[in-house]
């Protein structure tokens, strides 16, 4: 059953509603919830699920990505067969290093798809961040004799005026049959948002990968997908845990800050299917005598003698005495000095806030603090 | 044939630690668990790495499971090497006899043809009942600087303490004269550590001497040392500056978590020399709102949401809210339910306190067994220590197996 099945990750994703976060990285390794990657969440549902063959499709800025998912042994991906397949742009004449969108990508790499031995393939994206397993997908889209089925939830999001949502929107019928699709649509009534991931047999992706980019259209889900709602028999099913979309720096920041929640910690990480990542053997958090820590999050490694509140600390992050920080996420092996006052802050890996410093954003426009600066 | 090494590390983990009472009972001394997410082990074996040395035998003998499947492959410290890696070296069936490793020295020469394989020209030999950080190579290097047929790293102690250890007394030049095992009237305060090097074929030499002395106790320090003296070998003391601790003891053990909460000179924060283990994969700790953490350390999967104060905490700890955990140890996968209070005791891993418990006092360390269950409003004297498994119900703790629901 669920040996039949590849993964495929397209981690190709650009999107500059992250701004700073992403200059120097993909969505798909933008750091989230303390000691995590985004793509760390994708990749460990593909392989809680008992799936052992993976390709990660990259386009730009992926090294950061490369460093972190290395030969995927920590996902226990390391394997003489199978494993894990990094697929980033090459030259020929499929793939001309720069593509156009996901399914130019997924052309590109066809080599990759028709060599696995798996006849399904698990399409999803990497900005997607949710647990759960995809053996009951499966079994559904093999029962019901679907052409695709793919991953929903329910909720209420607002859609921000910036246009920054790209969310898919789905109809269905009562038996969960889709029966249309509104895709980056801001009057949308359906509250059922696509989670961005994708069964599908691979002689059908092929087709509808060829067939989309021989007329000259690259996207994957408005093109392929989309466009195909009457043609295709799309299977959706729901999701009920939580779903969070990494698409703007406020959906970033609101993820982070979900985390801080019991259920969605419960949802996140307590599922009995771990997250795994990249282990960086930190000791464990030092707490001094003036520290003072409420609702918050705080990965191995740091040191805190200050007033910690509401907020998401990363690995190796040092709070001097005196500095109260309160909604903020402080990315790994920064140093915030003695007598500062940081208020919604997003500070980036490396940076090094001196003592006396004060720094605050907005809950609705965090202030972000760029990879390494010294404040 | 294997490539040559230069050196190889022995590590001796076989030792009961007797003293630890009931945390010893279902693992070796060197398993049991420290600093809020290691194991004793996880020093000498990152020191090892840490210093290149890259080839790493482990002679188990007592309890060797948790040990076993924790060092497994050894890819936590980076010794899952294609050209040397860590080896678990259990006592063994040979043909017509079977015998238990009887000393450190035995321990190493019934192994003499896995060292053989690496055809080292230095041995290192370790035990894995100590926390320290230390560069074996520097030891080395010193080693072969002084043409030493075997050095031995040495501490200063206090002197009053002395008596306690072994003690070499050495010329100018730190080349021993004279070994004392525990001197009543040490003439020196520098102590043992039980870190040798040795010229491997040297070594190897007094080991089958000493594998034919049927009066031997086929000890490093009581025997083989003392025997290389005699015949006026090179031995030198290689002075190490810097942490150094035996956790024999409960006492001991405490107060060496107890030292991570002040500026300790253990730095486990220090990126240079980073100390590996096996990572559970748990999440970030979660500190709740009404929750009070002073001067502790938390590891990664913790929930708190009581009062924490003076502790360490290993991974996957609750203390619910109410609860007020106080000058303890507790480790692994342990819940401190609701309103329950423990002072100064160390807690072994998957124990679950009920709410409205009262465990230990000011005075003696309280020490609680691995998947203990204290039912609710069990009270717990100071000073106690609950064997593993255990279930206490109101003020008495049975074992597992008598309970009767």
């Amino acid at each position: 059953m669920i040996k039949d099945v590849f993964g495929l990750i397209y981690a190709g994703e650009e999107n500059h509603n992250l701004r700073e976060l992403v200059l120097a990285r993909s969505v798909a390794a933008l750091p989230i919830g303390g000691r995590y990657r985004a793509i760390d969440f994708p990749l460990s549902n593909i392989v809680n699920s008992g799936i052992r063959n993976v390709g990660i499709i990259t386009q730009k800025n992926y090294q950061s990505l490369m460093d972190h998912v290395g030969s995927g042994k920590e996902w226990d991906l390391s394997r003489k067969t199978d494993g894990l397949f990094m697929l980033p742009p090459f030259d020929n004449a499929d793939n001309t290093g720069i593509t156009r969108g996901m399914s130019d990508a997924i052309k590109g790499n066809m080599s990759y798809i028709k060599r696995t031995s798996q006849p399904f393939c698990l399409l999803m994206g990497a900005s997607n961040i949710y647990t759960t397993t995809y053996n009951h997908m499966l079994k559904k889209h093999v029962e019901n004799k679907a052409d695709i089925t793919m991953l929903y939830n329910v909720e209420k999001r607002e859609v921000d005026d910036g246009g920054a949502s790209r969310d898919l929107r789905l109809y269905t019928d009562e038996d969960g049959w889709v029966t249309e699709m509104d895709y980056n649509f801001k009057y949308s009534n359906s509250n059922k948002i696509s989670m961005d991931v994708f069964l599908i047999h691979k002689s059908l992706l092929e087709y509808l990968v060829d067939r989309s980019v021989a007329h000259g259209h690259y996207d994957f889900i408005s093109d392929a997908i989309t466009k195909n709602v009457r043609n295709l028999r799309i299977l959706a099913l729901e999701h009920k845990g939580y779903v969070g979309r990494l698409d703007s720096m406020n959906a970033y920041y609101q993820l982070n800050m979900d985390m801080l929640r019991d259920e969605v910690q419960k949802d996140l990480f307590y599922t009995g299917n771990p997250i795994y990542t990249k282990i960086k053997d930190e000791a464990p958090v030092k707490y001094g005598v003036n520290a003072s820590v409420k609702n918050s999050l705080l990965a191995n490694g740091c040191v805190i003698d200050g007033e910690v509140e509401d907020s998401m600390l990363f690995r190796g992050v040092h709070v001097g005495k005196g500095t109260r920080i309160k909604g903020c996420i402080i990315m790994q092996e920064s140093d915030i000095d003695d007598n500062c006052t940081l208020e919604h802050v997003i500070a980036d890996k490396n940076c090094h806030i001196r003592k006396d410093r004060h720094l605050a954003g907005d809950l609705s426009y965090p202030s972000i603090i760029r990879k390494g600066s010294v404040i | 044939m294997i490539n040559k090494k230069k050196c190889i590390a022995m590590l001796l983990a076989g030792g009961q630690g007797a003293r630890l009472g009931v945390l010893t009972k279902t693992r070796a001394k060197p398993a049991v668990p420290y600093g809020g997410k290691y194991k004793i082990i996880d020093f000498p074996l990152s020191n090892c790495t840490n210093s290149g040395i890259d080839t790493v035998g482990v002679l188990t003998q007592y309890q060797p499971l948790e040990l076993n499947s924790y060092i497994s492959t050894g890819a936590p410290w980076d010794l899952d090497s294609n050209t040397g890696g860590v080896f678990i070296l259990p006592p063994y069936v040979k043909k017509g006899r079977s015998e238990w490793y009887s000393g450190t020295a035995n321990a190493i020469h019934q192994n003499s043809f896995f060292i053989d394989k690496f055809n080292p020209d230095y041995l290192l030999v370790l035990s894995g009942d100590h926390i320290y950080k230390m560069d074996y190579n520097a030891m080395l290097k010193f080693h072969i600087q002084t043409e030493a047929d075997a050095t031995i790293a040495v501490i200063e102690v206090p002197m009053e303490d002395a008596p306690r250890y072994g003690i070499m007394n050495t010329d100018e030049t730190l080349r021993v004269t004279e070994f004392d095992e525990k001197p009543e009237k040490p003439k020196s305060n520098l102590a043992s550590m039980g870190i040798y090097i040795f010229n491997w074929q040297k070594a190897k030499k007094y080991l089958q001497e000493d594998s034919e002395d049927k009066n031997s106790s086929s000890d490093f320090g009581k025997d083989i040392i003392p025997k290389m003296l005699g015949n006026s070998e090179m031995i030198f003391a290689y002075r190490f500056k810097g942490y150094w601790k035996d956790v024999g003891t409960i006492q001991s053990l405490w107060d060496a978590n107890m030292e991570l909460l002040e500026h300790s000179e253990l730095n486990l924060h220090d990126p240079a020399w980073k100390i590996f283990s096996r990572n559970p994969n748990q999440p970030p700790h979660y500190v709740g709102s009404d929750a009070e953490i002073k001067s502790s350390l938390v590891s990664e999967g913790c929930q708190i949401y009581g009062t924490v104060e003076h502790c360490v905490l290993f991974p996957e700890v609750t203390i619910a809210k109410g609860a007020y955990v106080k000058d303890s140890i507790i480790m692994q996968n342990t819940v401190v339910e609701a309103n329950s209070e423990i002072t100064r005791a160390i807690i072994d891993e998957d124990v679950v306190v009920g709410s409205g418990c009262r465990i230990g006092g000011e005075e003696k360390i309280t020490v609680i067994g691995q998947g203990v269950k204290v039912k609710n409003n069990t009270t717990i004297e100071e000073g106690e220590a609950i064997e593993p498994d255990s279930v206490c119900i109101l003020n008495q703790c049975v074992e597992d197996s008598e309970v009767h629901v």
